[in-house]
């Protein structure tokens, strides 16, 4: 199957020349056949693409090691999970599903604009085969996926122990989902800059693949942010690493860009600054992409460098930048607006303060990340900043990130009277003064001026949330006759943007409270401790209880039970696990088990409690080196009686090596088990950390809160989605709009006594957000 | 076997898939200006506005001087989107009329002797 | 005040703030940094007491482990010179030889070691790339069965 995989390749690429050359030809020519036909063209792309993916995929489960990225990267001892994941592991394979992600989310962008904004798509779609094409054609020309080699190997590399996590499965998936859907509004940006139409519509229609760029890219981040948290060794759960930046800084463009273009829809304001930062992003997202395949900078994530690509990514990037600024210059006049933000408290105004942070706390994350190679370029020497850089002016920015989430919501578009600015402002205002008070009276926390500023802005913006929901909910009761509960649901259903938004921002604070508490007071403590030997870390007690071991077919583990203790009272018990998987190199027929310097692979598993008010996390760092004369003895002995055995008649050492090597799994049985039973004193490493929970708590709430933003809204109650009844409907909302404008002409529906103006409107016009 | 199959199977979807729209005539049409799709979006998206405005008014954001502007603007704006979404309608209504017209006179010409 | 001015006073506050920005990352860049040298640059440059950020891959059958630290060599990835290493603190689990790492080193007083290992800062690239070596996977009937037996 692998020429079928490769043809396949080929045939794709051959798709994306069709369909990008039906593109222009139909825009150019305003034909609409052809535009469509070149629709279809990535339609056709992505079942290709698909289809090529999941041949690649048998081969891993089947274990097909003749596929050379198959033979790399996994064995047959891989459980069954890591084998349906470990193509993406590889460069090759991760290519491949870079290209069926992009050309599947391009797909439903292309179906769902295929009746709209006709002028701008031909070119958006030019602009995405592009993009898709760059992708297949590494895979196709320079990183192919289905080379084979003759014979086979019998057994595969197999897949690094550090990434048997179960985050594996879904960490690269969600991460790359938000990079290709980042791409989409950005080619729609491009085609509405070549075609000259500038105006709202094309925001509106891409809005939701920015949201879900926004919404997977965050899941991608938490969930790598889970999984490092959990390994030992590579910087609790965020270490400023360059790849991790490189997610993260898509990210905060694209949080930028989905409140920025709200203003572009209401006020036809910002569309200078809308198109630049959609571009903006989507080149971060590329370029993080090429951090992680280039390893042109030192990250402990980064994959070992292939020059092969590096050449043709910064080619790409430098093409969409160039080109990005070219078209934005190009239409500039067209897209200057005439209106202007009226005053400092409207909506508009809290927006534009909100993207200026998250754009600089971008530009300080760039600057820093890429650094050493800014100051490679200038000095000639390699200057590496470490986290002392970054937190200076992070921490400021964080805290003004959070106040403005709090301020924006209470402040509605265009202006806010001094009278609603007061009774606005006054309860969350009124939370923020109370945790202060409440804060400076607990030991240790005035000391940290970052943390401390972050849990009142906090406090701020859970007392604006809360409101929100209380006031919205209470207009509605009131208005219906629901009770509270039901108006709640309702109220939300019915303003998912805005609703949605609003957990969006709750989840966010909470996640970063989570943060700014976990990291400023966090208490770490190494540790020797011989079994029944204690140590005391922030009030715990920390009792090596007994040492534990395992020897399986797939490693060996050295671990102990830690009892955790405080006031004399059991608070949890933990288990830490240190495993070692044999060298597949070595041929030392003992030290291959246990010696990390023979090419042995060893991952650490964390004994971790986690709670509403602190986690508690234990790692053993077992140190086989008391077993090491053993293990040298037997070496040399197993060597010998293999030498042996080895100048016997052929028929008599098939069976005299199986004795042999049942004799050496014993031996390493029994080695593995005196870890129990003669046991000695080992390092452990002790952390306890407050409120980490709230920040998973807190990426939960959010990314609940941007599913719901995203959610499409079922059609318009009594009417198709084409509007086919038409002109009555269109005649009774003219109706209902004048009666709402007091130009006295006859409604059906007279407004009911004592409702405010314009309740007649809300009722005929309650359907749900449409669809995009 | 498997594989050629596939690779037939696949060939095959994607010919009748990428040129069904070039053997169609009924997809010729150059006009890529604002559509109907377009104008409903707009209006929607309008509609939305009008409610925010109000709901701004109701949970105490917005005094009634400034509500009254704001809303009065708004609903301009909706209607002037609903007279062109009339428009157009209109137009789909004659195009669609147009091509029924042409089908039927082919249907009624003589077959060939 | 006029809109158009209000809009002229909006930009040169937000210049000036880009700008002050910018003059305090250039210059907290420069002065917290800290060079990231390969083994043949930090043996040409090495002054006494300072530290440097060493990248290279850990030279194979150099680990040696004790109770309490670490010693190996690193080489330079674009030339066989090798720098020896103390190092002391955590060991992350990607840590092998042949792996990409990046340690602080200072000069050190180990009579063994020339360099020593800031405490805590060694790191090692993501494994998902790494390659068996040539000739690694045993042949169908190899003796390199596992523990527990195959």
């Amino acid at each position: 199957m692998a020429p079928v995989g490769r043809l396949l390749l080929i045939l794709g690429f051959i798709t994306v020349l069709y369909g990008l050359g039906a593109s222009l030809y139909g825009g150019r020519a305003r034909d609409e056949a052809w535009i469509h036909s070149g629709r279809r063209a990535m339609y056709s792309l992505a079942l290709i693409a698909l289809v090529a993916f999941v041949i690649l995929d048998i081969a891993f489960v089947r274990n097909d090691f003749a596929y050379n990225i198959v033979a790399d990267g996994s064995s047959s001892t891989t459980p069954f999970f890591y084998r349906v994941a470990a193509i993406w592991s590889t460069q090759q394979g991760s290519l491949l599903l870079w290209v069926t992600l992009f050309s599947g989310w391009a797909s439903l962008a292309l179906f769902l604009t295929r009746n709209k904004i006709r002028e701008v798509v031909p070119w958006a779609q030019a602009a995405l085969f592009t993009l898709v094409g760059f992708f297949l054609g590494l895979n196709t020309f320079l990183a192919n996926p289905f080379e084979t080699s003759s014979p086979a190997p019998p057994q595969g590399a197999g897949l690094d122990p550090l990434l048997r996590h179960t985050t594996m499965m879904i960490h690269p998936p969600m991460l790359y989902s938000g990079y290709t859907l980042m791409l989409i509004p950005f080619c729609f940006a491009i085609g509405a800059l070549v075609s000259g139409r500038v105006n709202a519509e094309w925001v509106s229609v891409t809005r939701r693949f920015a949201l879900g760029a926004w919404l997977f890219l965050g899941i991608g981040i938490v969930l790598g942010a889970r999984w490092s948290y959990t390994e030992l060794g590579w910087g609790g759960f965020w270490g400023w690493d360059p790849v991790e930046n490189a997610a993260l800084m898509p990210w905060l463009v694209a949080t930028a860009y989905i409140h920025s273009i709200m203003i572009q829809e209401k006020r036809g304001m910002l569309r200078v600054w809308n198109v630049s930062l959609v571009l903006l992003a989507g080149v971060m997202a590329m370029v993080g992409d090429f951090l992680v395949r280039s390893g042109i900078l030192s990250s402990i994530h980064a994959f070992v460098p292939d020059p092969t690509l590096d050449i043709a990514f910064v080619a790409i990037v430098g093409v969409m930048t160039l080109g990005s600024i070219g078209l934005v210059l190009w239409r500039y006049e067209s897209l200057k607006s005439e209106a202007s933000i009226a005053s400092i408290f409207s909506r508009e105004a809290m927006f534009v303060a909100q993207n200026m942070v998250l754009v600089a706390l971008t530009l300080v994350i760039f600057w820093v990340t890429f650094f050493p190679l800014i100051s490679e370029a200038i000095t000639g020497n390699e200057i590496n900043v470490g986290q002392a850089a970054f937190l200076p002016f992070v921490d400021p920015l964080a805290v003004a990130i959070v106040a403005l989430a709090g301020i924006a919501p209470i402040i509605p578009w265009r202006r806010m009277s001094l009278d609603k600015l007061r009774s606005n402002f006054a309860f969350p205002l009124g939370a923020g003064l109370v945790a202060l008070v409440v804060l400076l009276l607990v030991p240790g926390v005035s000391a940290h001026t970052a943390p401390l500023a972050i849990f009142c802005a906090a406090a701020f913006v859970v007392a604006t949330v809360v409101q929100e929901f209380v006031r919205g909910t209470r207009v509605r009761a009131r208005g219906t006759g629901e009770s509270p509960p039901v108006a709640l649901v309702r109220l939300v259903s019915r303003n998912r943007r805005r609703y949605g938004g609003y957990l969006v921002h709750l989840g966010v604070v909470i996640a970063l409270v989570g943060v700014a508490a976990s990291t400023s007071f966090q208490h770490q403590r190494r540790a020797t401790l011989a079994p029944g030997q204690s140590v005391r870390s922030d009030g715990y007690t920390f009792t090596y209880v007994r040492p534990v071991a395992a020897a399986t077919a797939q490693k060996l583990e050295f671990g102990a039970i830690m009892r955790v203790s405080r006031g004399g009272h059991r608070v949890t018990t933990l288990r830490t696990v240190y495993g070692v998987y044999p060298s597949a190199t070595s041929s030392a027929p003992l030290g291959r088990f246990f010696e990390t310097s023979l090419g042995a692979s060893d991952e650490s598993t964390v004994g971790l409690d986690a709670g509403l008010t602190h986690d508690i996390w234990v790692v053993i760092s077992a140190d086989t080196q008391p077993l090491d004369p053993i293990i040298n003895r037997g070496d040399a002995a197993f060597s010998r009686a293999m030498s042996a055995i080895l100048k016997l008649p052929r028929r008599q050492q098939s069976q005299k090596l199986s004795d042999l090597f049942q004799l050496r799994d014993r031996a390493v049985q029994e080695l593995t088990h005196r870890w129990v039973s003669r046991p000695w004193p080992t390092q452990f490493l002790i952390e306890v950390s407050p409120l980490v929970t709230w920040l998973w708590i807190g990426a939960i709430i959010a990314a609940l809160g941007g599913l719901i933003s995203l959610w499409p809204a079922t059609p318009r109650r009594g009417r198709g989605r084409r509007d086919r009844d038409g002109g009555a409907g269109r005649l009774a909302d003219r109706r209902a709009l004048d009666a709402g404008r007091g130009l006295g002409a006859d409604s059906r529906e007279p407004a009911p006594a004592g409702a405010p103006r314009g309740g007649e409107l809300v009722t005929r016009l309650t359907p749900p957000d449409p669809a995009a | 076997m498997v594989g050629y199959l596939i690779i037939l199977i696949v060939l095959a979807v994607v010919f009748t898939l990428i040129t069904g729209p070039l053997r169609s005539a009924r997809h010729r049409r150059s006009d890529l200006g604002v559509t109907t799709a377009d104008l409903e979006a707009a209006r929607d998206a309008k509609y939305r506005e009008i409610r925010d405005a109000e709901m701004d008014l109701r949970t105490g954001k917005l005094s009634e001087e400034d509500h009254r502007e704001i809303d009065g603007g708004l609903r301009a704006e909706a209607i002037e989107i609903l007279h062109r979404l009339d428009e157009a309608q209109a137009a789909d209504a004659e195009a669609e009329a147009g091509q029924d017209g042409r089908r039927d006179a082919e249907s009624e010409l003589p077959s060939a002797p | 005040m006029d809109p158009s001015r209000k809009r002229a006073i909006r930009l040169w506050v937000a210049l000036s703030c880009a700008v002050l920005l910018a003059v305090a990352l250039i210059y907290t860049s420069f002065s917290a940094g800290r060079d990231e040298v390969t083994a043949s640059q930090l043996i040409r440059r090495a002054k006494p007491g300072t530290t440097y950020i060493l990248a290279g891959t850990v030279v194979d059958g150099s680990v040696r482990r004790t109770a309490s630290a670490l010693s190996f060599r690193i080489r330079d990835p674009k030339s066989d010179v090798t720098a020896a290493v103390h190092y002391t603190g955590e060991v992350p689990d990607p840590f092998a030889q042949g792996r990409a790492v990046l340690v602080d080193v200072k000069e050190g007083s180990s009579p063994t070691a020339t360099y020593t290992g800031v405490a805590n800062s060694l790191t090692t690239k993501c494994p998902s790339k790494y390659k068996a070596a040539s000739g690694a996977i045993p042949k169908a009937g190899s003796s390199q069965s596992g523990a527990g037996s195959e």
